[in-house]
């Protein structure tokens, strides 16, 4: 039975998902009819792409040449010692930056994108759609389809149109058609349905990009499996920095895409601490005025899996809230809620507040601007970093960089531009 | 199943007596508890052969515009699943014989608790289920189940679903099978009518279930046309399209809501069965 078996061999975390898309009690395929021969097409091309040599190597070129990878490992000195000055214990661990912001159109988002549209190429799709929240999925979709002179359509909710606009401009620019999604509050859920909706209307030409380690299975393993380049990446470069590998990883979890590609390759190493930061918006006690579906929520059917969700106790889905678009999402990947049951992932909320402060902080401290995202990871690392010995080696994941934010964070901050 | 349920029952003296079905779909709640259990009480004396009832969901994906409006009115009265399951049971106390399907999305369900559900579906005189987002690579989740409970699942083939695939489709389906005629969400335009008809006698040939065709039907002449070589039509978005039009302007029932609904239905129904 699906419900009680756990997908993983009991000696590894990294098996899942079974036959059928289930990460034990989560994931799955819970589609309408009509998408359900799409999604077991995508799974059969998706398992043959995998058996071609010729698919990674594609990858593993444009990831060098067009993605700008591999994104440096950096050792954030001065947070390090600012974090060690606070230490009350005379610790603080050695602070590394996985700089997947330095990517080519500015987050982790272009990874997907590359495996994703060298699929849909090999399926012969013709015409791309996508959802997105923060505007980065967006940008890199619009981006590979304009590499790839592939017909380009996104799904955005209205809300974030209006606090994302750079990333508007340049989905326009890159030749996307923009669909402003005005139901529910107008931010990611409601894109995803409006991408969903015009998937299952025009079948035959076109491939559905999901942003996230979301959705029906097989999304939630071969986003996965294109992001994980973050963690085998950052084990290399760690083992040659320092000789071994990390004690303690950090990354934000909106749908969890960039947070499972930094651990996946890292889960079976039982040394290494693993933390989720989900976003805590006004703060977890505050109803819908958060946007963490695991520390808040409970476990339910959406987008096509079974996963923790913000929900009444009717089963309604609720809006939640963050000041990120991109962690704006009421659901988080399948992968990500077994990892939380499994106990093998740790994770937290943090604030819209105690996010502006760490942006404020890195910015000042390192001299990068980190996304919104990223900075609810950096919010956690400011609380765990001082209680953590000084040779403990924790890796941050920075998956994006704080330019399409600057309207957002000067509102908040009072600062007139 | 052994014992024939409403709907096996209905769809038989349909078929003795020449009729095509005619499938309404209302969402329950919309535009209020009272509104709705009125529309019920007088959907089967205008016509209405089997009464889907729209268990209302915020994220009605595979729905357009007309039916998530309908969901989200029915929302924000105070429509739940107990609610629900109570305007079926105020239903059965009127009428023994009119089949009631429930329909809608999973997440409502799983929350209520499944077995729960359909304990408390099957005591209120629920006929049937159907859960767009519950395929039958799932089947065990909540198809089996309901069958055990007596309860009809019906499911839906689509254009997408291809002669490899229908075996499946049709392995637990019981009651009638629902052909959605088009690639595309609730309330689209109306599919050709021939298209549908080569579809529906492929179908036809796989399985002995009657098929009602649904999706895009909003006249009788339609429902006429679509209805050739099908044992029955389904109009759903076109209802609560009229029940939207009758509303005040703070979207609150007037005098016209459960007329405008019953006399769509009525000479839809006339149409139909003229044929
Ligand atoms: C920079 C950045 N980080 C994180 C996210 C959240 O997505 P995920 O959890 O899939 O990495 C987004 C989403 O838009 C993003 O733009």
């Amino acid at each position: 039975m699906t419900l009680t078996t756990p997908s993983a061999k009991l000696n590894s975390y990294r098996a899942g998902p079974d036959d059928r898309g289930f990460f034990g009690l989560y994931g799955g395929r819970f589609v309408a009819e009509t998408l359900m021969p799409l999604i077991l097409d995508l799974e059969r091309a998706y398992e043959a792409a995998k058996a071609d040599p010729g698919f990674s190597a594609e990858i593993a070129f444009l990831n060098t040449h067009y993605a700008g990878r591999p994104s440096p490992l950096y050792h954030a000195e001065r947070l390090t010692d600012h974090f060690r000055a606070q230490s009350k214990t005379g610790g603080g661990a050695k602070i590394y930056l996985k700089r997947d912001e330095l990517n080519h159109t500015g987050s982790h988002k272009i990874n997907n994108c590359i495996g994703q549209i060298l699929l849909a190429r090999r399926m012969g799709k013709t015409r791309i759609i996508a959802e997105t929240g923060a505007g980065q999925h967006g940008v890199a979709v619009a981006t590979v389809c304009a590499k790839y002179g592939m017909g380009c359509e996104i799904y955005m909710g209205a809300t974030d149109i209006e606090r994302q606009s750079p990333n508007v401009a340049r989905m326009m620019l890159l030749g996307a058609k923009l669909n402003p999604v005005t139901s529910g509050a107008g931010t990611l859920k409601d894109a995803m349905n409006e991408a969903l909706r015009d998937w299952v209307t025009n079948v035959h030409d076109t491939y559905y990009i999901i942003g996230t380690a979301a959705g029906p299975h097989p999304y939630p393993a071969m986003v996965r499996d294109f992001q994980s380049v973050i963690g085998r990446e950052t084990r290399e470069q760690m083992v040659a920095l320092e000789g071994r590998i990390p004690d303690t990883l950090v990354a934000c979890i909106g749908g969890g895409s960039n947070a499972i590609g930094l651990f996946h390759p890292f889960l079976d190493d039982k040394s290494v601490a693993i933390y989720g930061v989900e976003a805590g918006g006004h703060g977890i006690d505050i109803h819908n005025g958060h946007a963490a579906s695991m520390t808040g929520g409970t476990p339910g059917v959406l987008h096509g899996n079974r996963t923790y969700l913000l929900q009444d106790a009717d089963g309604q889905i609720e809006e939640g809230h963050s000041i990120s678009a991109g962690l704006d999402y009421p659901g988080v990947g399948p992968e990500h809620s077994w990892l939380k049951d499994s106990g093998r992932v740790t994770y937290v909320p943090a604030t819209d507040t105690e996010a502006l402060d760490a942006l404020k902080l890195c910015t000042r401290l390192e001299g990068i601007i980190p996304a919104l995202e990223p900075s609810h990871a950096l919010a956690y690392v400011t609380k765990l970093a001082p209680t953590l010995p000084c040779d403990n080696l924790l890796v941050m994941n920075l998956c994006g960089r704080g330019d399409k934010d600057l309207f957002t964070v000067a509102k908040a901050l009072g600062i007139k531009i | 199943m052994t014992t024939p349920t409403r709907i096996d029952r209905r769809f038989a003296a349909l078929k003795a007596a020449g009729k095509k079905a005619l499938v309404c779909f209302v969402t329950a709640g919309d535009p209020d508890f009272e509104t709705s259990a009125n529309i019920l009480a007088g959907l089967p004396k205008s016509g209405a052969d089997v009464i889907e009832v729209g268990m209302p969901f915020s994220d009605p994906m595979a729905d357009g515009p007309a039916i998530q409006a309908s969901s989200l009115r029915a929302l924000k009265s105070g429509q739940n699943m107990i609610k629900t399951l109570k305007l079926v049971a105020d239903f059965r106390k009127t009428d023994p014989d009119t089949p009631i399907v429930l329909m809608g999305y999973y997440n409502p369900i799983y929350v209520y608790g499944n077995e729960r559900f359909l304990t408390d579906a099957k005591a209120a005189g629920v006929d049937g289920l159907i859960v767009v987002d519950v395929p039958p690579e799932a089947d065990d989740e909540l198809c089996l189940p309901a069958i055990r409970h007596g309860l009809n699942f019906i499911r839906l083939a689509t254009p997408t679903t291809d002669a490899a695939r229908l075996p499946a489709v049709l392995a637990n389906t019981s009651g009638f099978l629902y052909y959605v005629s088009i690639t595309g969400i609730t309330g689209s335009a109306a599919p050709v009518a021939t298209d549908v008809h080569s579809q529906v006698a492929r179908i036809k040939a796989s399985t002995k279930l009657p098929v009602a065709v649904g999706f895009g039907v909003r006249t009788g002449e339609q429902a006429r046309a679509i209805a050739e070589g099908a044992d029955g039509v389904v109009v759903g978005s076109a209802l609560v399209t009229a029940i939207q039009q009758s509303l005040d302007k703070e979207a609150h029932a007037t005098v016209k809501t459960v007329p405008a609904v019953l006399d769509l239905v009525s000479s839809i129904a006339g149409v139909l069965k003229s044929a």
